[in-house]
C-alpha cells in the first residue's frame, strides 16, 4: 500500500486533485481510496486529503498518518500546518515552489524531493493560482507512480470542459516537465 | 427516458454519495423527495444531475423542509411510486413525526441516513447517534462498510423493503464522510443486471390510493374499549412479524444479488477469521475495514482475534450474533455513538443482550469511537485487542473505554 497526504489551501482543489488521482490510478488498474479532510472549508484555510493506493483492495477508511508521500500544493500551508507529520523514512515529498531545494529545510526521512513553481506556471495558464492538476503531473514524475497519459485521461473524464479542459491538460504537462527531481543523500551518521 | 447506462459492468470512481445516487437511478425509482443538508447534500445534487441529464426518469420534489420530504414520499408510496430520500442529523431530527408512521404504515421507502453525530456539541461530522437515536422506531436498519456496498445495498433494500412479508422502510446507512465523501474505485452493475434482480415496483395493497378501492388510512385506532385494543396490538405484531421475516427476505435478496453481479455481502453479520478466535471485535459500519486489518496484524503475531461486523442493525440479528459470539471468551464491541441512559455504546447493549442466548456467558466490553468525525485507526483497534485480551485472561470487565480521549 503506497499511502498520500495532499496539503493544500480552501479554494485550489485538493479535494479535486485526489479524486482525479484516484481516477487516473483505477485506470491503470489498482485500487485506491480518497478521502477528503472534513470541515468547513473556507478559501484559504489550510486543507488536507488523503489517498491511499494498492494492487489490492483497500479496507481502511482513515485518515492517514504515515504518508509515503506528501504532496504540498501551497507555497505556504507549511507555515500552518507541520505538512511533514509522521512521513516515512525514505519518503517523497513534492513541493509547489518558487525556491531552489538548497533553500529548503528538507525534513531528515525524505528520501525524493520534488519541486515545481506551480504557481507561477499556474498564473500564466490560469491567471489564478490554481495549482492542483500543475502538482499532479508533478507527482506523476517525482514518484513515477502513475503514468502522465492515466492523468490526462482522468482529466479527461472529469467535469472539465472546453477551455477548461484545455488549460488543465496544459497545466499536467507543464507540471510534469518543469518538475526537478532530487533523490536526497544522507550522510553517515558521524 | 430511463437510465442511458452502457451495456456492461464497469469500474468507476465515486464517492458514497454518488454510489447511493447510482443505486437510485438504476432502481429506477419513481419519485424523490429533498432537502439537503450536510454530509448528504452531494447525494441529492448527484441525482438533480442525473435527472437532469435524463438518466432517471424520476420526479425530484424540492420541499422546504424534512418534515415535508417524508409527508410526500409517504403520499407518492401510497400511490404505487417506488420513491427515496436521504437525510442525516438534524434533518432526521426535524421528520421525525413521518419518520414515526412510516412503518406502522407499512410504506416501502428506502431512505439512507447518511450518519452524522448529533446536536449538541455543535457538529456537522460523522457519527452514528442519528440513525442509532431512531434504531427502535421500527424501519429496517443497514449499515455499509464500503462505497461498494452502498450502492449494493441501497438497490438490495428496494427488494427487502417491498417483499409481501415484509413491506417497511429501510434506512440504508452509510458513514457520514468517511462514505460519504470517500471515494473509491467501485464496479457499476449495469441496468439489465439490476433489473434481472429488481421486479417493477409493487403497489402496497394494505394501504394504496385506489379511486377503484376507497378506503380509509390509518383512521383512529385503539383505546381501552370495543375492537380497538385487538386492532392495534394485531397492527403492532404485523409489523414486528415484517421484521422478523426481515431477516430472511435480507438473507435471500444479499444471495441473490451475488447470483446476478457476483458480489457477495454478508447480509445480516460477517464473521472475519472467527474459526478458532478466543477474543471477538464487534463492528458496525466503515470502521470495520481498519479492524480487520488490525485483526490480521494480531494474528500475525499468533493471536486468536476475529471480527464480527454486524450489517443488518434492525431487526437485529439476536441468534446469528450469539451463534457467532458463543465460542469465544472476551468481547470488544466498538460503538461510534453513545447510549446516554447505559453509559455504554447501544451495539453493545444488543450485543450483551444476544450472549443471554449463548451458553458460556462470554466477557464483553464496551469501546466509544469516531465520534463527530473523529477516526478508528487500525491503532485504536490495537489498543481494543489488547484490552480484550487482558478481559479473556481475567473476565473483569471495566467502564467503557473512550478510544480518542486522549488523541
Amino acid at each position: 500500500m503506497y499511502e498520500i497526504r495532499i496539503h493544500g489551501r480552501g479554494g485550489q482543489g485538493a479535494v479535486l486533485a485526489g479524486s482525479i488521482l484516484a481516477a487516473a490510478i483505477v485506470n491503470e488498474g489498482s485500487y485506491v481510496v480518497a478521502i477528503p479532510s472534513f470541515g468547513f472549508e473556507r478559501r484559504g484555510a489550510p486543507v488536507t486529503s488523503f489517498l491511499r493506493m494498492d494492487t489490492r483492495e483497500i479496507r481502511q477508511m482513515t485518515n492517514i498518518y504515515r504518508p509515503d508521500c506528501v504532496l504540498c500544493i501551497d507555497p505556504t500551508v507549511g507555515r500552518a500546518v507541520n505538512i511533514f507529520d509522521g512521513m516515512v523514512e525514505g519518503g517523497a515529498w513534492i513541493q509547489t515552489t518558487a525556491k531552489p531545494l538548497g533553500e529548503l529545510t528538507v525534513p531528515p526521512q525524505a528520501g525524493t524531493v520534488g519541486l515545481c513553481d506551480a504557481v507561477s506556471i499556474a498564473l500564466e495558464i490560469f491567471k489564478r493560482p490554481i495549482t492542483n492538476t500543475l502538482m499532479l503531473g508533478a507527482f506523476a514524475k517525482t514518484t513515477g507512480r502513475v503514468s502522465l497519459d492515466s492523468l490526462r485521461a482522468a482529466v479527461m473524464d472529469s467535469d472539465f470542459r472546453d477551455a477548461g479542459l484545455k488549460q488543465n491538460l496544459l497545466a499536467l504537462e507543464r507540471g510534469y516537465e518543469e518538475t526537478t527531481v532530487h533523490t536526497i543523500q544522507r550522510r553517515a551518521a558521524a | 427516458m430511463s437510465a442511458v447506462l452502457k451495456p456492461k459492468s464497469k469500474a468507476i470512481v465515486c464517492d458514497g454519495n454518488e454510489a447511493a445516487a447510482w443505486a437510485v437511478t438504476l432502481a429506477r425509482v419513481d419519485m424523490v423527495a429533498v432537502y439537503p443538508i450536510t454530509p448528504q447534500s452531494s447525494l441529492v445534487e448527484y441525482l438533480a444531475k442525473f435527472v437532469a441529464d435524463g438518466r432517471l426518469n424520476a420526479e425530484i420534489v424540492d420541499v422546504e423542509g424534512e418534515h415535508s420530504v417524508l409527508s410526500v414520499l409517504h403520499g407518492g408510496t401510497l400511490a404505487g411510486a417506488r420513491t427515496y430520500t436521504g437525510t442525516c442529523g438534524p434533518g432526521l431530527a426535524f421528520m421525525f413525526e413521518p419518520y414515526l408512521r412510516t412503518p406502522g404504515l407499512r410504506l416501502p421507502i428506502v431512505m439512507s441516513i447518511v450518519t452524522r453525530d448529533t446536536l449538541t456539541p455543535q457538529s456537522v461530522w460523522g457519527g452514528h447517534q442519528d440513525a442509532m437515536s431512531v434504531r427502535e422506531v421500527g424501519w429496517i436498519q443497514m449499515y455499509c462498510e464500503t462505497v461498494q456496498e452502498v450502492l449494493d445495498t441501497t438497490i438490495m433494500a428496494y427488494r427487502i423493503a417491498e417483499h409481501r412479508d415484509v413491506m417497511l422502510p429501510v434506512n440504508v446507512c452509510h458513514d457520514g464522510n468517511y462514505l460519504s465523501y470517500g471515494a473509491a474505485r467501485i464496479e457499476l452493475p449495469t441496468q439489465e443486471e439490476v433489473d434481472a434482480f429488481l421486479p417493477p415496483p409493487a403497489t402496497n395493497w394494505h394501504a394504496a390510493l385506489d379511486p377503484a378501492r376507497p378506503m380509509a388510512v390509518d383512521p383512529l385506532t385503539g383505546g381501552a374499549g370495543g375492537a380497538g385494543p385487538a386492532l392495534f396490538v394485531g397492527y403492532r405484531k404485523g409489523q414486528c412479524a415484517g421484521m422478523q421475516n426481515a431477516l430472511a427476505v435480507i438473507e435471500q435478496a444479499h444471495e441473490d444479488w451475488a447470483r446476478v453481479v457476483g458480489r457477495r455481502h454478508a447480509p445480516l453479520l460477517e464473521s472475519y477469521r472467527m474459526e478458532d478466535a478466543e477474543t471477538a471485535l464487534v463492528t458496525l459500519g466503515s470502521m470495520s475495514g481498519a479492524g480487520k486489518d488490525a485483526v490480521d496484524a494480531a494474528r500475525e503475531r499468533g493471536e486468536r482475534v476475529g471480527l464480527i461486523k454486524i450489517k443488518t442493525y434492525r431487526p437485529f440479528p439476536v441468534q446469528a450474533v450469539a451463534r457467532a459470539l458463543a465460542g469465544v471468551k472476551a468481547i470488544g464491541v466498538v460503538d461510534r455513538s453513545v447510549s446516554f441512559g447505559w453509559d455504554c455504546g447501544p451495539l453493545y447493549q444488543d450485543v450483551i443482550g444476544a450472549l443471554q442466548f449463548t451458553a458460556r456467558h462470554p466477557a464483553a466490553m464496551s469501546f466509544i469511537g469516531g465520534l463527530a468525525g473523529a477516526d478508528i485507526t487500525t491503532d485504536h483497534f490495537e489498543r481494543v485487542i489488547e484490552r480484550i485480551r487482558a478481559l479473556a485472561k481475567d473476565g473483569q470487565a471495566g467502564e467503557t473505554v473512550w478510544l480518542n480521549e486522549k488523541d
